[in-house]
């Protein structure tokens, strides 16, 4: 079976700019703020962190360490909350056109990427006025970026195909976010983490990337899962986890998206 | 006959929905109902359907609201799921189970012809050849650049109609198209329907409306509460859901139970338009000398009559109310209207002595105006000529 045809490539298409042109509608500065806000939010950051809780004295570069954090927990925040409801959300689609439902997903998680891209624009200008130097490894990014996309499509599928029949999963998912929120090394470096219990933080998927990310761009004197566990079998459970979703997800979704329609 | 080709094919489709009492959408009341083992009720739409429809058919489905015909298109066009049966579609497919699907009333009308075209199947080059083709069929050059939410209804209609009939797929299906829109909007229908016709496109089209049945359908379906209770020959299937219409508005008019009039049947209402020599008549041209002759038994107490004229499309043309003499057991009506081209029912209300309508009653009679050229009379059109007088 093929998925990605030139139509369904086409619907995606116009689905995603539908949802970027209508996301700035009306507004005078419009497409600006998908840099502006980011922008904003990292000055803020920046002084909350640096002057008024300086968690991160130690770590070199701890602004761009933070945002870069902070950038990929938004992305995973923002695709899965809206993926959870882009089914509900495309109901008047759903129930006229038999395009295929998973499109609607990858939509949603796609809007977030084009919000993550522009944001990481802003990182990388924010990381150059801070003095790291650009390096190959930069590169790196992609692969971990694929993980986080991979993760937050497998929960999207997952509670889209829930949402439907219980509306209270996306309350229920808003709260177990703001927990992972502490839960993963974000506002906090690693080295506030008692070394015994990094690798039990490692293997929250999230945690893992996060640092990864942080490694190749900015800091890699900082703890990572690479350096924290040696057992290669526990070094694939995140990416295992990652999989599983995936799997779990997309599995839910599909044999619960031909009832779409009557159930929305 | 030699087999042609099958392109869609429904072999006994079954669709049920489940109606839970209280819909579960907190787990409150998930709970709460697993606890009450709440009763679910199944509400069977569609029972054992089956039709085969060949490559160039246009094929009719017609049914009254709520018969399943809507659950049986969308089974079709893939939305729903069948319970049981099967549906098989040989060859691509386009749903216009609504025009203007996905429109987006924050857009402006040109992205929103791409957003629809894509969702009909088009990439974005495909779109780009046919923009300004779309934009000239629908007459909406200039608004182009607007928002459609500043768009009148009846130019979102068009817009859509026009995006619409650029489809190009091996079987097309059509819903109450013909509902919407202005009398030029439904000439063009009618025109893209002909187009179809003609060049042998497969089309499955699902309407109200008889007369597009008769015209264009090579076959039809008539479902009834969930089954196919006739198919094949449009004609008759039309005439078939003319008579449960009629069925339905005879129990309607039976239920005015009046106060002081006898029963319905024993009213024994009869209509009939005649020429005036008395043979009946059903299709003449306008302006043609005609009566209207009412019969009914005299014990029935009728206190008076009101004879309507309603154009077949459900225009209210005129009235004449009758009070006839005691004892009376029939009246005629003698006119000669410039009625405008059409089928015209006849509905007569009989009324009790306290003036209320107690029964209403479409028995039969009904007339075709089939031509307007009148002697004497200038070119007309519309739904009537009225003398008048020009000065300069």
């Amino acid at each position: 079976m093929r998925y990605m045809t030139t139509k369904n490539r086409a619907i995606l298409r116009e689905m995603v700019s539908t949802d970027f042109k209508v996301r700035y509608q009306g507004s005078v500065l419009g497409y600006m703020w998908s840099l502006l806000k980011p922008l904003f939010l990292f000055a803020i950051l920046y002084i909350v962190f640096t002057y008024i809780i300086p968690l991160g004295k130690a770590v070199p570069h701890y602004s761009v360490y933070l945002l870069l954090g902070i950038v990929l927990w938004n992305f995973f925040t923002e695709a899965t909350m809206q993926g959870a409801g882009s089914v509900v959300a495309r109901g008047d689609l759903i129930r006229k056109v038999s395009i295929p439902r998973y499109l609607v997903v990858i939509a949603s998680t796609l809007s977030a990427l084009i919000n993550l891209g522009l944001s990481l624009v802003v990182v990388i200008i924010f990381a150059l006025f801070n003095g790291v130097m650009p390096s190959l490894e930069w590169l790196l990014l992609i692969p971990i970026i694929a993980e986080v996309i991979v993760l937050s499509l497998g929960i999207s599928f997952l509670l889209s195909a829930l949402y439907v029949k219980f509306r209270d999963i996306t309350y229920i998912w808003e709260i177990f976010l703001q927990a992972g929120f502490y839960a993963t090394p974000i506002i906090y470096p690693m080295t506030q983490v008692p070394e015994h219990l990094h690798k039990w933080f490692f293997l929250n998927p999230m945690a893992q990337l996060i640092q990864d990310a942080r490694y190749v761009m900015v800091t890699p004197t900082q703890s990572t899962l690479w350096s924290s566990v040696h057992n290669p079998l526990v070094i694939a459970v995140p990416f295992l986890i990652v999989l599983i979703l995936l799997a779990v997800g997309a599995r839910y979704f599909k044999t619960r998206s031909a009832y779409f329609a009557e159930d929305i | 006959m030699a087999d042609k080709e099958v392109a869609v094919s429904v072999h006994d489709i079954h669709k049920e929905f489940i109606l839970p009492q209280n819909k579960n959408t907190t787990f409150k009341q998930t709970v709460v109902n697993i606890v009450k083992k709440n009763n679910k009720v199944t509400q069977k739409t569609l029972d054992g359907v089956s039709f085969d429809v060949n490559k160039g058919d246009f094929f009719g489905i017609v049914g009254r609201n709520g018969s399943g015909k809507s659950t049986l298109l969308k089974l079709i066009a893939g939305v729903y799921t069948p319970t049981a049966g099967g549906v098989e579609v040989h060859g691509g497919l386009t749903p216009f189970i609504e025009l203007g699907v996905g429109f987006n009333p924050e857009l402006s009308g040109r992205d929103n012809v791409y957003l629809n075209g894509a969702l009909l199947g088009f990439t974005r080059r495909e779109m780009a050849t046919m923009y300004d083709e779309i934009v000239s069929f629908a007459e909406l050059g200039p608004f182009m650049d607007q928002k459609l939410k500043n768009y009148s209804s009846g130019m979102q209609v068009r817009l859509a109609f026009s995006i619409a009939i650029k489809a190009k797929n091996d079987v097309l299906i059509f819903d109450e198209v013909l509902a919407v829109g202005d009398e030029a909007f439904q000439r063009k229908c009618l025109d893209v329907f002909e187009g179809y016709k003609a060049s042998g496109q497969t089309v499955i089209l699902v309407t109200h409306d008889m007369e597009t049945v008769r015209k264009f359908c090579n076959k039809a379906v008539l479902i009834h509460d969930g089954k196919a209770i006739l198919s094949g020959n449009p004609r008759k299937v039309a005439d078939k859901y003319s008579a449960l219409n009629q069925d339905v508005i005879d129990d309607d008019a039976k239920r005015k139970d009046a106060s002081s009039l006898a029963d319905y049947e024993e009213i024994g209402l009869k209509v009939n338009i005649t020429d005036k020599t008395g043979n009946e008549i059903k299709s003449f041209k306008s302006g043609k000398d005609f009566m209207i002759n009412v019969e009914w038994n005299p014990t029935s107490r009728i206190a008076a009559f009101v004879v309507n004229i309603f154009k077949n499309s459900g225009e209210h043309v005129t009235a004449f109310r009758v009070i006839p003499p005691k004892n009376a057991s029939k009246f005629s009506i003698n006119l000669a209207p410039l009625l405008g081209k059409g089928k015209y029912d006849l509905l007569i209300e009989m009324h009790d002595d306290n003036d209320k309508a107690a029964y209403d009653s479409f028995e039969g009679a009904s007339f075709i105006i089939n031509s307007q050229d009148v002697e004497n009379v200038p070119i007309w059109s519309g739904m009537l000529y009225v003398d008048h007088t020009v000065t300069f």
